[in-house]
């Protein structure tokens, strides 16, 4: 029996419940009374956080008990198939209380920031009915115990996901956008798909627990069907975590609300594909060359968003990218076998980047406010329309400061140590396989990178002088309480996230053991000596500091000029700042041919060629041909039915008289 | 009792009449034959009801009640083509040619 059992973790469905019922009441209140919004605001933000006061219980519920193995939680069986029983039950365990209270508390507080950012819109009721929905299908996601019921909240994330992005679906772009996300989705979720048949099929289990024992007896380290199920897991990962190369959706999802790119596109549905390796980690530490594969991949995501980040001019493309690059760390983590060290800078990033989201929220939202004044039609979100917010927004600006150091990876903060952990994992991880070196430099150059395009950031928004116009000046304000209140929480957690997991203590590491015990021994882990550990944190500061330092000496904010008045790039800087053109890649690599042949072959070819005219017309043409046959019988000449009407006689009775 | 060639005319009868029937053109002959196989039937139930019981003598009843209702529809029908397209000749009539 499992000490869990008869303690608080029995409460775990009510954290989704919670959340689903908040959508529903919101969800009816946006057709019935849309202008509810204290209503609207009590239940959509009520809900969440009543879901994170039940995870607090459940998270100390583990944390008394440390069971050593996953409080299994059935609700009823789902579906059962012949050998296939799937119940639709909820997983405990170290792994999934961690991200619950990530959820719920983030979430909380992204919630709390919406009232504030959205206050004015007219969708309000039904910006909170999603953004319930979000939370209770997250939680599905993290809380589930097996593959399918993981998939119902994967797919649930991304149906609000797209709803979000696409939330302002007047404007056809944003709804493109939405769309986008909704296709490239689906490629990684063909790959997830894949990989629970194939699980299955070898397996003939989905429980992660029940997967988790058979997978090292049945399957053979490094064999060909591990390594499948793994790179497959890895391809759902690769779109819903955008990485290379399914992360072209990513940046386009900043179309959404700027606390939805907060919430769903940086902390926490976007690090479902680290959780999802993290879960399924037998698999990975079974296919060493598919963990070396995502290592390698979150190497080149990282180097590859880092650069285009360097050099966009809207504040939430650089945000958007930096997600990408972070993303891109995370997977070098679990790609490494450090699962812990994934899952800390999973958690760390959910801290800095919403703030960093939500910040860059708060100054939309104020230059949105300046503009509106004057009826101005600027981008709102173009940093060369910005510069010396500071003293307009100085809590904005102090708490932004604050989470640019921390995913610089300044120590203290929280992204230092978390950072800091994954690229000595891949530093140790090289000692077995020196290909893990590479991957090491990689990170160390995208962290270089990361340090410079977010000190630009800075200094193009708050500093120097600003650019966004005499008249709009004077309008420039601080955001309300409601607004800043969740940015110096978040602020808070940023700077106090790393003790989560210091070096040396290894608090996180420990918590998860229980998780990642098995793939440890199967793996293997390497371990690091103080100096070598003390060296390659030195370094990592020098080159944090050094990113940061160059872009205060290299940028010259002063010199900028508004968008409107911008020169055009040339050279590299055109193709940074074109994103490397890869969306145009794809569009005549995959998506033409892909809509040309559909055109003329399977339209024109298959459809109307075959199925239209052989099928539907030739079956037609069959029934009219044997119609027009069976017509000349009917002659309506009397005489002739007569004539058949004797010969039938004859016939019976010669028939009947046995002459015939 | 002559059996014979009570059979024999009745079948000479129904010959003569289902050839009418299947020969001629107008309407009204067709009918007039059809009438005369049905009496030739009859002939038969008679000249059998000597040898074989009273049963075929009661049939002819039915038969000559059913030749009279069969009459009175088919030459009212036979009237209102006529009415309609002056003429009774079957190979006009093919109003239900496929």
């Amino acid at each position: 029996m499992t000490p869990l059992a008869g303690t608080a973790a029995d409460l775990v469905g009510l954290t989704i419940l919670l959340p689903f019922l908040g959508f529903l009441v919101n969800g009816t209140l946006a057709f019935l009374r849309p202008r509810a919004k204290g209503l609207v605001t009590a239940v959509g933000v009520g809900s969440v956080a009543l879901s994170f006061a039940v995870g607090v219980a459940v998270f100390l519920a583990v944390l008394g008990a440390h069971p050593d193995a996953p409080y299994v939680r059935t609700l009823w069986t789902w579906m059962p198939v012949g050998d296939l029983r799937i119940a639709a039950a909820l997983q405990v365990d170290q792994l999934s209380v961690v991200m619950l209270l990530v959820v719920t508390g983030v979430g909380a507080l992204i919630h709390v920031f919406s009232v504030g950012y959205m206050g004015e819109d007219p969708g309000y009721a039904r910006y909170f009915a999603y953004l319930n929905l979000f939370i209770a299908f997250m939680l599905v996601l993290v809380l589930s115990a097996s593959f399918p019921v993981m998939f119902i909240g994967w797919e649930g994330v991304g149906l609000c996901s797209y709803l979000l992005i696409g939330f302002w679906y007047e404007d056809e772009e944003k709804a493109a956008a939405g769309l986008k996300a909704f296709l490239v989705n689906r490629i990684g979720d063909t790959g997830f798909m894949l990989a629970m048949f194939l699980i299955f099929a070898r397996l003939g289990t989905l429980d992660f627990a029940g997967a988790s024992a058979a997978a090292p007896q049945v399957l053979a380290k490094g064999g060909g069907v591990a390594t499948a199920i793994a790179l497959l897991l890895f391809l759902g990962c690769a779109g819903k975590s955008a990485q290379i190369p399914l992360y072209v959706w990513l940046p386009d999802a900043m179309a959404g609300p700027t606390p939805v790119s907060a919430l769903i596109h940086a902390a926490t549905m976007v690090t479902a594909g680290v959780f999802l390796v993290v879960r399924a980690n037998i698999f990975f530490a079974l296919a060493p060359v598919a963990a070396a594969v995502v290592a390698g991949v979150g190497a080149l995501t990282a180097l590859l968003a880092a650069t285009i980040g360097l050099k966009q001019w809207d504040i939430k493309k650089v945000l958007a990218y930096s997600t990408v690059s972070q993303l891109g760390y995370m997977f070098i983590g679990v790609g490494a076998g450090a699962y812990a060290a994934g899952v800390f800078h999973l958690v760390t990033h959910a801290f800095f980047k919403a703030l960093l989201f939500l910040g860059s929220g708060s100054v939309i939202h104020a230059m949105h406010a300046a503009y509106r004044h004057t009826h101005g039609h600027a981008d709102a979100q173009d940093m060369r329309n910005m510069g010396g917010l500071a003293a307009h927004l100085p809590v904005t600006a102090k708490v932004m400061w604050v989470s640019t150091l921390a995913i610089a990876g300044i120590p203290p903060l929280a992204g230092f140590f978390s950072k800091d952990e994954i690229l000595l994992s891949a530093f140790t991880r090289g000692a077995q396989d020196p290909f893990y070196y590479a991957v090491w430099a990689v990170g160390l150059v995208g962290a270089l990178l990361t340090a410079f395009y977010m000190t630009r950031l800075m200094l193009y928004t708050f500093h120097g002088p600003n650019r966004t116009g005499d008249l709009e000046r004077p309008h420039l304000h601080e955001s309300p309480a409601v607004m800043t209140a969740p940015l110096v929480a978040l602020a808070v957690l940023t700077v106090l996230g790393g003790a989560l997991n210091l070096p040396h203590l290894g608090t996180l590491h420990h918590w998860l053991e229980p998780v990642t015990r098995n793939a440890a021994v199967i793996a293997g882990t390497g371990e690091a000596s103080t100096g070598l550990e003390l060296g390659l944190m030195g370094l990592a500061v020098l080159i944090a500091a050094g990113g940061m330092l160059l872009a205060a000496r290299l940028l010259r904010p002063e010199a900028l000029v508004s968008a409107d008045r911008a020169p055009a790039e040339t050279g590299f800087a055109k193709l940074l700042l074109e994103k490397y053109r890869v969306d145009e890649l794809y569009d005549r690599a995959i998506v033409r041919p892909l809509v040309g042949v559909s055109r003329v072959l399977l339209w024109k070819g298959v459809d109307a060629g075959l199925i239209d005219s052989a099928g539907v017309n030739g079956s037609a043409a069959v029934a009219r041909g044997l119609g027009w046959l069976g017509s000349r019988f009917q002659t309506g000449q009397v005489g002739t039915y007569v004539v058949v009407f004797v010969l039938g006689v004859l016939a019976v009775f010669g028939t009947l008289m046995g002459l015939l | 009792m002559l059996l014979g060639p009570a059979l024999a005319v009745s079948a000479i009868l129904f010959a003569l009449g289902a050839a009418g029937v299947l020969l001629r053109r107008n309407a009204i002959i067709i009918f007039m034959c059809i009438e005369l196989m049905l009496n030739a039937v009859n002939l038969a139930f008679v000249a059998l009801a000597q040898q074989l019981g009273v049963d075929g003598q009661v049939f002819v009843f039915f038969v000559m009640t059913v030749a009279a209702a069969e009459a009175a529809v088919g030459l009212a029908i036979v009237i209102a083509v006529f009415r309609h397209r002056e003429t009774v000749d079957l190979e006009n009539i093919n109003l239900l040619r496929g």
